[in-house]
């Protein structure tokens, strides 16, 4: 009894460490400059400054087109790589073709390359093109995912044979096994696939920060950091505003639907 | 005329060869039991058939048309898997449509959500057919349902009903029974057989459970180590077994395999004692008997009871040496282990040492018994 | 007459369906991925500057010139400093609170609630988070020097002091990745079956200490080691923090690989060399992905 309740104390303790930081992130951005740097810190600010900070962090940088660069750019870069990933896996799991067992081999050397090694050539292939500075100079490089790919193979293996030569029967192509039969039949690994993908790209900092300069181009990370060099340290509340709207969707997002966030990292472990 | 034709097909995953030459005509409206332990080749038969599979030699023929070029999709077949392959995200209904849907309607009238808007007529039919297919096979009050809130029984019948809601020039089925229980299997067994003689369409039908078989099928193709042994109707099959090899696997206990020999008369027999039947053969022979194909009689073979089984309906007497003697009940009553007993046979078949059937008449002449 | 056709159509059809589903994937991985690692290779071995018109062959001159140079070297310690630091604190704690998790049993709110709490930061973003975390810094107001104040720890000014920075920076690396460590290991801790517990306990022996010795830690061995490869290679990977915190100062204290290859690659314009860094930075997450493996073949054999 007494081991349960220190083992709560301590997990407790933890988690108040874990979250200090979201907490004063919060609190920050209710408060006036003043109290800022109040030397003794308090959760709540005693005079309300809540309305002043969010209208400052929308107003000072376009806040809400960085949102929504972040938003188009990890849809389609999901997109593109569901589009891709999904059939690629399926001919992986599913069908006999000659030179699958070396595209497989292809996939698991490219898992051990990390996402920033192609970085120098991807930016002199990019400018060659004329592309850098634009959406597609962000969305191209990440539109294929090779984790994608070795995660779907995995749970497409396990899709029972006869599902598969019951759709021929019934009259399905190839094509459309893989989004009527595959796909519904996967949905919880896609659901993590698609949780991974959405934390990868919304959170991504170093290629945007290599593709695009331009201010309306920006990525919610790329934004605030923008913001943060702009304000120099002077103005925090606007600042822990922002943060908190940039980190607001995912962290949201991750409280609704922990399982598939969860079960998606785990699944990073998958042999 | 044949429905369906199988033409010297061969076929090897490997090294390991699994179909050697396999022939097989299947009339049309025909019900074909393919029977054989679990490895001889009948379920691969079957997605060949199918095109699920390729051979690797021979010709497949629907309805006398090569198929073998041809899709699964493409062969108008339906098949009924053992593990049902019901789509689990699908409702019951959605399960029996989508043959229906990939027949008859455009890509454009599949799309999702916006296909809904211009298929309406084409939707409505496919409705009507399935609620006609669910109604007999009492689905109807399941149709909303998936996969996972039904039974055993009930995913079974979803599955025949996918299979015959598009009226297919075939029914393959794959083991179909074999996820039931017993008593649910015996219901089924001829659930099946009713329908398809009421819907007239060829079906083949592989199973490992020669009660199935015999009992379902109008004709019975034995299969072995790639290799089709016998292909007969079940009494036929029963009676007349081509082979030692077959005799062994029909019957339940299977068929008495006892050293025989045709003397220089042509006379079979067992032992000393002769037998009331000649052959043209000469020499060493095994003389086939069913367990019910003798009885005790004043005269004939030699035999001693080791253990006997009561079993309601009748009565095993396992005999010293192997052999099995059925009996009825009442035949049997006051016989105890430890007893010399003296058999006549009154039914038999012979096989050669090749272990084929070698012919085998009645004799002329009065037999000396014994 | 029908047999002129060697090969069957349905397997014909099969093996295209396969290589035209599979092409899309396939071209885009070699565009993106695999092309450019391979490019980068060869790049390392030109004296290419970025926007010049020539390119020339240039041998190792590259990787002659990172050997001579100091900041390369800094950038090379400091980046396996970060990594010795932050691993075994993010694998220790994560594996703690997994265990203090899992012990706690499934009854009431709470142990979801830590799970969400100690996962909370690998889901958001670190960009924002780091902001978060210079402001806890801060040498003044700061809530780490007012909190080390209250107990009587000495204070500093973290990311301003070239002795603490990088220790500031993997602070805030292990914060982010604990969470990740735990689900890992919440997973494994599962797998366990429970009844090696119980013919522990018939054993004679059910302490927490002869749990954990006896049953949970070699049974979590493959678990671990996965666990230490993946922090690890997320750790060679800083680079976020660095940039908008400190940017490799003080005094290059926090000067790490991925930034140097930034500096030198697209600062500097200086393509070749900021290619022969990046080929370190690729050989050093292979060698851990190898060791990984070799470790988890040893223990097949021998488990």
């Amino acid at each position: 009894m007494v081991r349960r309740v220190l083992t709560h104390l301590v997990l407790l303790a933890g988690a108040a460490v874990m979250l200090a930081p979201f907490v004063i992130m919060l609190s920050i951005s209710l408060k006036p400059p003043g109290e800022v740097f109040a030397p003794q810190f308090s959760l709540l600010p005693t005079q309300w400054h809540a309305v002043e900070n969010y209208t400052a962090a929308f107003t000072k940088v376009p806040l809400a087109r960085f949102l929504a660069n972040g938003l188009f750019v990890t849809l389609c870069i999901f997109a593109a790589q569901a589009l891709t990933a999904l059939p690629m896996a399926y001919a992986l799991a599913k069908l006999r073709w000659r030179g699958r067992e070396t595209a497989f081999a292809m996939v698991v050397l490219a898992l051990l390359i990390p996402p920033q090694v192609p970085a120098i050539p991807l930016y002199i292939g990019l400018w060659q093109l004329g592309l850098l500075n634009t959406y597609a100079a962000i969305i191209l490089p990440s539109t294929i995912s090779v984790f994608g790919i070795f995660l779907m193979r995995q749970f497409f293996r396990t899709v029972p044979d006869d599902l598969i030569a019951a759709a021929r029967m019934d009259g399905l192509s190839e094509w459309a096994i893989v989004w009527r039969i595959m796909l519904p039949t996967a949905a919880p690994a896609i659901a993590a696939f698609a949780c991974l993908s959405f934390i990868w790209n919304w959170n991504e900092f170093f290629w945007p920060l290599i593709a695009v300069q331009e201010e309306h181009l920006m990525t919610p990370p790329l934004g605030i950091a923008f913001f943060s060099n702009a304000e120099a340290g002077t103005s925090f509340g606007p600042l822990m505003a922002a943060a908190t709207v940039v980190t607001a969707p995912l962290a949201l997002a991750f409280l609704l639907a922990q399982r598939a966030f969860i079960s998606g990292v785990t699944m990073t472990g998958v042999k | 005329m044949p429905g369906v034709s199988l033409r010297g097909i061969q076929k090897s995953f490997g090294a390991t060869p699994v179909l050697r030459d396999v022939t097989l005509e299947v009339l049309s409206g025909e019900f074909l039991a393919i029977l054989g332990a679990s490895g001889c080749g009948k379920s691969t038969l079957l997605r060949i058939l199918a095109g699920l599979e390729t051979a690797d030699a021979g010709e497949v023929l629907i309805d006398e048309r090569r198929v073998d070029a041809l899709p699964p999709k493409a062969r108008d077949l339906a098949m009924v898997f053992q593990s049902y392959a019901l789509y689990p995200y699908m409702t019951v209904g959605q399960n029996i449509a989508l043959p229906l849907e990939m027949r008859r309607m455009s890509p454009m009238q599949r799309l999702p959500l916006l296909g809904r808007l211009w298929s309406g007529g084409a939707r409505k039919a496919i409705t009507a057919d399935v609620a006609a297919v669910a109604g007999p096979l009492g689905l109807t009050p399941l149709l909303d349902r998936k996969p996972a809130q039904l039974s055993g029984g009930q995913r079974q019948r979803v599955a025949l009903a996918r299979a015959m809601v598009r009226s297919p020039a075939a029914f393959l089925m794959d083991e179909p029974l074999s996820n039931l229980d017993a008593r649910l299997r015996a219901e089924a067994r001829a659930e099946i057989v009713a329908l398809t003689r009421r819907l007239g369409v060829t079906t083949l039908y592989v199973t490992h459970d020669q009660g199935e078989a015999m009992a379902m099928a109008d004709r019975v193709a034995v299969m072995q180590a790639g290799r089709v042994l016998q292909l007969a109707p079940p009494q036929e099959l029963y009676d007349e077994p081509a082979s030692l090899e077959v005799a062994r696997f029909i019957g339940s206990p299977p068929m008495n395999a006892l050293p025989a020999h045709v003397d220089e008369d042509g006379a079979v027999m067992v032992g000393e004692v002769r037998l009331p039947w000649i052959s043209p053969a000469r020499g060493a022979v095994t003389l086939g008997v069913r367990p019910e194909g003798w009885a005790p009689a004043g005269q004939g073979i030699p035999a001693m009871v080791t253990l006997i089984e009561h079993l309601g309906a009748e009565t095993l007497c396992h005999l010293e040496g192997g052999a099995v003697l059925r009996l009825a009940p009442d035949m049997a009553r006051g016989m105890v282990p430890g007893q010399a007993l003296r058999l006549a046979v009154q039914k038999a078949v012979l096989f050669g040492p090749d272990e084929q059937r070698l012919p085998l008449q009645a004799a002329q002449r009065e037999p000396a018994l014994g | 007459m029908a047999d002129t056709r060697r090969q069957p159509s349905p397997r014909r059809a099969e093996a295209l369906a396969g290589t035209l589903l599979a092409l899309p994937a396939f071209i885009l991985m070699w565009l993106m991925l695999l092309g450019p690692a391979v490019a980068v290779g060869l790049l390392s071995l030109t004296d290419w500057n970025f926007g010049e018109p020539r390119i020339h062959f240039a041998g190792l001159d590259n990787y002659h010139e990172m050997w001579g140079d100091r900041v390369f070297w800094i950038s090379l310690r400091n980046t396996v400093v970060y990594v010795g630091v932050s691993v075994p604190a993010t694998v220790l704690l994560g594996l703690i609170a997994a265990i203090a998790i899992e012990s706690v049993g499934p009854k009431g709110g709470l142990r979801g609630f830590y799970r969400a709490a100690y996962f909370l930061p690998v889901a958001s973003t670190l960009l924002a988070m780091a902001l978060v975390w210079e402001f806890m810094f801060h040498p003044s107001v700061g809530f780490v020097n007012q909190a080390f104040r209250a107990v009587g720890l000495p204070t500093a000014d973290w990311l301003q002091n070239p002795d603490t920075a990088l220790m500031a920076l993997a602070a805030i690396g292990v914060w982010q990745n604990l969470g990740l460590a735990m689900v890992l290991f919440m997973a494994g801790l599962k797998s366990i079956p429970t009844d090696l517990y119980e013919a522990l306990a018939m054993d004679g022996a059910d302490g927490a200490w002869e749990r954990f010795r006896r049953v949970t830690w070699p049974m979590l061995g493959p678990a671990l080691v996965f666990v230490v490869a993946i922090t690890a290679i997320r750790s060679f990977q800083v680079f976020d923090t660095v940039q908008v915190l400190t940017e490799g100062g003080p005094l290059k204290s926090t000067e790490v690989l991925l930034f140097t290859m930034v500096q030198q690659g697209f600062t500097f314009l200086r393509s070749a060399y900021g290619a022969a860094i990046t080929m370190v930075f690729l050989l050093l997450t292979l060698s851990i992905t190898l060791a990984q493996t070799m470790i988890l073949d040893r223990r097949a054999h021998y488990g």
